[in-house]
């Protein structure tokens, strides 16, 4: 995930192997990153064996006879998890296939395409979440603002005719805007009235939800050839270019990177990022030194939900094409996640939504292969992120070395 | 719901006293301005009343609209026309507000605000029942049952942020609990197994988030949201493995009986609704009671606004601070679980992946609109049960109301309520701050 340089850094007189192998089993951010993985993958199998009869079945006679036990737990698993491989990294027989002529290449990039289409939104749903992290501020209305992104994005991909490229253009900035106007309020409450923008992002997330419900059953919104909750498709020059066929990638990936590349920028290298990590840091600190803390929370919340808006109109216009009660699926609350296992950085959000994206699409494969739900998938994230938000309890499970470098467990949000 | 909070607040002086805080201040400075915030939400009043009396006025019809005290129209009923009552009560509503702008004594205010709001509701009701009739039994009964999760619920996070742990996992706990219910209901086929393993499945999301919130000190509104997803994963993954396979050995909890006490149960209205009920309600109800009085009344009470408050100034006189924080949070845990109960043994009859669909975040919403008091909390969940249930009363009259504005009520009434436009909304000082001995 993220690079950790400086406890990596070598003591004077110490060979680097090792200060690596030294380093190896300390709680650094890769040990720590690498084990929650790990445990958050053991637990699911747990869970698997527990709820197969079949197995659960075999270990009934567990003291006559314990091999079938294991062949049959470790036969579930490793099928589980050789479809999760893949399905979203690469598929041998898919590959083979290419390679001797019987199959075409579309196969054998099929799973990384569904990789990186599931990250792309959650690229930008969690940097919303990492950016207001970092200003000190607890964004948990990504998924209002991607809501609101979504609607916006898609009423501009279909009420207004536009040539292609300006379209999807005007498109991407209608979500930006969408999302934007939703962070706004919390953040303007935030610094007039001090209320916490925990509870109004939360809040704001089920009106932003029931808002889209009713929208979508709309004379002039809904599609008029369905008569459930769907609606009209977005127009084919206001969506975002894919590869096609089974190769749903879209542009929205590579938008992705680039708009990550930008938060890097704004937060290490501009001065609305300097002021915002100051105010993240110690608001008090900041205001004496003079930086308006109020303005800061406000642009902060604006900015955070016009990234989140903008994961909205990805998924919109790039894969769903549609407005249905569910196209934004859990990407808010996907994107929280993803930014605290990115450790609130920037490239860090990217590498966990690909993570998170992979894990997806793994699980689609998965769940129609082997017959695992895709909840486990779920739980596997949740899991993870809750290794990753307590390294305490990692390091405790593992007797890790105290790290160097105390970067881990900082408190961010501050209760009410 | 202002004035039953009173109890609970004027239990904590001794608190006040000890941190005078920016918001304090602002509130010491107050009376001097003319545009405080009574003669705001008395010019708001104003507004929404007249708009009441000219627009409900104008276009309700001017027939009997009746609401009846039983369930059918027949028997004795409340009549009254319906443009008539519609443009009455929102005059009612614009007095009320006539009133708090001309400036009454402070012990009044509270009574203004709740009389103005619940006479722009029955103009509302006035307007869409007109011609029509409305069982206010059938009302009370849905608006009960709609809360009485949303009860148990905010109970659970009162008891937790009242001693410094914001609990965020209610859905989580629902969810737990509810499908502990149904899956342990089933497989003992007793709805009181059922009723005692939804409490221990809260339990055990209340244990996670006390050891992770209090133990290692992880930010506690992270793992409260990371508690949730964990919580929907585990049950909807049980759920599609377990119980849609094979329903009827793990999906079909008995439901839980109604029970009614004779004599009482024939007062009207409050007698069907209060007296022919479950178990559960009159659980909520006493707890609710026990909570407040052991809150304001008792020793752990006092122990636990102080560790809320001020978790040094407790710690140095003895309190032990983590261990009351263990016991609040997971005797929330069992309360929240029970919550949990409702939605497999009263509501659905049976378990669905994600059914308690956000119910945790509303008691969460009533807990804060409550103020973090027992009976505000009730107050809360009582009204947006209400607000909820609307929708519904109403789609027997071909409203012209979306359901779906009517279901926003919740959400933007706490969003007031914490921007303070009515009222102030002050958690307790240390909620959320983990306590690490130093």
């Amino acid at each position: 995930m993220t690079t950790t340089t400086e406890e990596k850094a070598p003591e004077k007189g110490d060979s680097f192997a090792a200060t690596f192998l030294r380093n190896l089993w300390s709680a650094n951010t890769v040990t720590v990153t690498v084990l929650s993985i790990v445990l958050a993958l053991v637990i699911g199998a747990i869970l698997m064996i527990v709820s197969d009869e079949d197995v659960r079945a075999t270990f009934g006679y567990l003291t006559a006879r314990p091999s079938d036990a294991f062949t049959s737990s470790w036969n579930l698993i490793s099928t589980a998890y050789a479809d999760l491989f893949k399905g979203a990294i690469l598929d041998p027989a898919a590959i083979s296939a290419w390679a001797d002529g019987s199959g075409g290449w579309q196969a054998a990039i099929t799973p990384l395409s569904e990789t990186l289409t599931y990250a792309a939104p959650l690229v930008f749903t969690g940097l919303s979440v990492a950016l207001a992290f970092r200003g000190g501020l607890f964004n948990i209305g990504g998924q209002g603002q991607a809501v609101i992104g979504c609607i916006t994005a898609a009423v501009a991909g279909f009420a207004f005719p536009l040539p292609f490229v300006l379209h999807a253009v005007v498109a991407l900035v209608a979500g930006l805007i969408g999302g934007m106007a939703w962070g706004f309020l919390p953040g303007l409450l935030k610094a007039r009235t001090g209320a916490h923008e925990v509870i109004i992002t939360i809040m704001l997330n089920y009106i932003a939800g029931l808002f889209l419900t009713w929208l979508i059953i709309q004379k002039g919104v809904q599609n008029a050839d369905r008569s459930d909750a769907i609606s009209k498709p977005v127009d084919a020059s206001a969506q975002l270019a894919s590869i096609g066929g089974p190769v749903r990638v879209n542009l929205g990936i590579v938008l992705a990177v680039l708009v990550t590349a930008g938060v890097a920028w704004l937060l290490n290298r501009s001065v609305f990022g300097f002021e915002l990590r100051a105010v993240g840091a110690n608001p008090a600190a900041a205001k004496t030194a003079g930086i308006s803390v109020a303005k800061t929370y406000t642009l902060l919340m604006v900015v955070a939900g016009g990234l989140a808006g903008l994961g909205g109109a990805t998924q919109v216009l790039g894969t769903a094409h549609a407005l249905t009660p569910a196209v934004a699926g859990n990407i808010g609350f996907d994107g929280l996640l993803v930014a605290l296992l990115g450790r609130n950085r920037p490239w860090g959000t990217l590498g966990a939504a690909i993570l998170f994206g992979a894990l997806r699409a793994g699980g689609n494969r998965m769940q129609s292969f082997s017959g695992i739900s895709l909840e486990l998938v779920t739980v596997v994230q949740a899991v993870i992120v809750v290794f990753i938000a307590a390294p305490a309890l990692v390091k405790t499970i593992f007797h890790l070395r105290a790290a160097r470098s105390a970067r881990l467990g900082a408190s961010m949000a501050k209760g009410w | 719901m202002s004035e039953v909070t009173e109890p609970a607040r004027s239990g904590k002086p001794q608190m006040k006293t000890t941190e005078a805080t920016a918001e304090d201040l602002a509130e010491a400075t107050a009376p001097t301005r003319f545009w405080n915030r009574h003669r705001r939400l008395g010019v708001a009043l104003v507004a929404i009343g007249v708009l009441a009396a000219v627009v409900f006025g104008s276009v309700a019809r001017s027939a009997t609209a009746r609401f009846t005290l039983g369930v059918q129209n027949t028997g004795l009923a409340l009549p009254i026309d319906g443009k008539v009552g519609a443009i009455v009560f929102g005059l009612i509503t614009a007095l009320c507000g006539g009133a708090l702008l001309a400036g009454v004594a402070r012990r009044w205010q509270g009574t203004l605000l709740g009389v103005g709001i619940v006479a722009f509701v029955l103009s509302f009701l006035c307007w869409q029942v007109a011609g029509q009739y409305m069982s206010l039994v059938d009302i009370a009964n849905n608006t009960l049952v709609i809360a009485l999760p949303l009860i148990l619920g905010a109970l659970a996070g009162v008891l937790g942020e009242r001693s410094g742990v914001v609990n965020v996992a209610i859905e989580g706990q629902f969810l737990m609990g509810a499908f502990a219910a149904a899956l342990v209901g089933t497989m003992a086929s007793s709805v009181w197994a059922g009723l005692v393993s939804a409490a221990l499945g809260g339990l055990l999301i209340a244990a996670l988030l006390a050891v992770l919130a209090i133990r290692f000190l992880v930010d506690q509104v992270v793992v409260g949201i990371v508690l949730n997803l964990l919580a929907l994963g585990i049950t909807g993954f049980l759920y599609e493995r377990l119980m849609q396979p094979d329903a009827a050995s793990y999906n079909e909890p008995p439901r839980m009986p109604t029970w009614q006490v004779p004599g009482l149960s024939d007062i009207p209205v409050i007698g069907p609704v209060l007296f022919n009920s479950n178990f559960l309600v009159w659980l909520a109800l006493i707890l609710v009671v026990v909570v407040h009085f052991g809150l304001t009344r008792t020793r752990w009470g006092l122990r636990t606004r102080a560790v809320g408050e001020h978790p040094t100034a407790a710690d140095t006189v003895g309190i032990r601070v983590r261990g009351l924080r263990y016991a609040n949070v997971l005797v929330g845990g069992l309360i929240a679980g029970f919550g949990g109960a409702y939605f497999t043994l009263i509501g659905a009859g049976s378990f669905t992946k994600n059914m308690t669909s956000g119910a945790g975040f509303i008691a969460l919403a009533a807990l804060i609109f409550g103020r973090w008091t027992p009976l505000g909390a009730l107050g809360a969940a009582l009204f947006f049960g209400f607000a909820q249930n609307l929708p519904y009363a109403l789609s027997t009259y071909n409203s012209s109301v979306p359901s779906q504005f009517l279901n926003m009520l919740p959400y933007v009434a706490t969003i007031i309520a914490v921007a303070g436009l009515v009222g102030r909304v002050r958690a307790p000082a240390a909620d959320g701050q983990p306590y690490a001995k130093s």
